[in-house]
């Protein structure tokens, strides 16, 4: 069966390399992608659109149709692993354990005893618990709010320079994964819950759905951004480009929420209660 | 375009793709694939796809490396076969 299943993979690698040959030269003038509609967006772009990164304009204008369907498909991710992890306990944990952070003392309390409030004194840990590493959680600390910095620059840069909504929401909510995995994840549920992450997530889409519903409100085409020029007083071109950065705002927000939503169900198994 | 560098980094995703899936510990398999993104993301920003290696680097590299990780602390760390 494994010589059958070797003999499958190199027969199919060979069709695979021979029918590269067929294809166009890395570039190449003549190739079907650049014959039809990249010379049209490449002379074009930057006169109807006013964005001067060409991706972004190509992504969220002139394809916006594409990329809004993405964000749907990331949204659907983040729901596909809350219906297939997430576990409601119907009764509480056996124990718990509390810290007495001076002498480190453990304290196992069994259900129905008395917990502690977590203070200054007391503080809840994991059942595989280890000991804080000082130097990573002070560095997660003093890194974090640069990378968020850096992450909306790239949202809001993505009309200059590589980058937009995409890559500065994965880079939003991979700050926040770093929170989590140098304290601990209930630090994290506290600030962002489950249910906000799952209405920040919806609501990006309902961002960019949004404004293409308001271009349709105002008489044009769904998506077709330059009918907003009669809501911010610019004209149709600037319109364009205020209208790509509405809709690149509502992917960041939907992807950092459904990024922070997959890692709270992936890490604690569905419980949202231990993590790494 | 430069085709050495363009050669290095092709050999080194071939042997980190092959090491990714030929290796029994599947923390080590998760790290290098996250080596096997980052190594595609410089392959894409050499052949001028900025954006594109952008993402390469923040979703390929960055965030699906943890997800893995996650899923492997929760799940069994040797593989079976």
């Amino acid at each position: 069966m494994k010589s059958f299943g070797l003999a499958c993979v190199v027969l199919l690698c060979a069709a695979l390399i021979y029918s590269t040959m067929n294809f166009p030269d890395w570039g190449s003038l003549n190739s079907p992608a650049s014959e039809h509609v990249s010379d049209y967006y490449i002379q074009n772009a930057l006169e109807e659109t006013a964005v001067p990164n060409l991706v972004t304009a190509v992504l969220a204008d002139y394809r916006g149709y594409d990329t809004l369907f993405e964000t749907t498909v990331i949204l659907t991710a983040g729901f596909a692993c809350f219906f297939l992890l997430r576990r409601y306990r119907r009764k509480p944990p056996p124990y718990r354990l509390y810290r007495h952070i001076e002498t480190g003392v453990t304290l196992i309390i069994e259900q129905g005893g008395k917990e502690p409030t977590e203070s200054e004194e007391f503080m809840r840990i994991d059942s595989q618990w280890v000991p804080y590493d000082l130097v990573i959680q002070k560095a997660a600390r003093l890194v974090i709010p640069f990378l968020q910095l850096f992450a909306l620059y790239v949202i809001f840069h993505g009309h200059h320079s590589p980058g937009g909504g995409f890559q500065g929401g994965v880079i939003l909510g991979a700050t926040l994964i770093l929170l989590a995995i140098a304290n601990d994840l209930r630090s994290t549920t506290k600030r962002i819950s489950e249910r906000i992450s799952a209405q920040l997530a919806s609501t990006g889409v309902l961002v960019y759905a949004g404004t293409g519903a308001l271009c349709l409100l105002l008489g044009a085409n769904f998506l077709d951004y330059s009918a907003l020029s009669r809501l911010i007083a610019t004209d149709p071109v600037m319109a364009r480009s205020h209208g790509i950065l509405l809709v690149e705002i509502g992917v960041a927000i939907a992807v950092s929420a459904v990024m922070i939503w997959i890692y709270y169900n992936l890490v604690s198994a569905g419980r949202h209660d231990e993590g790494l | 375009m430069i085709w050495q560098l363009d050669l290095i980094i092709l050999a080194l995703v071939i042997i980190s793709g092959i090491a990714a899936i030929s290796v029994r510990d599947l923390l080590g398999a998760s790290i290098l694939f996250g080596a096997y993104s980052f190594l595609m993301c410089l392959l894409w920003a050499v052949m001028g796809a900025v954006d594109v290696a952008f993402t390469e680097a923040s979703v390929g590299a960055g965030v699906s490396t943890v997800f893995f990780v996650a899923a492997v602390f929760r799940t069994a760390r040797r593989s079976k076969d």
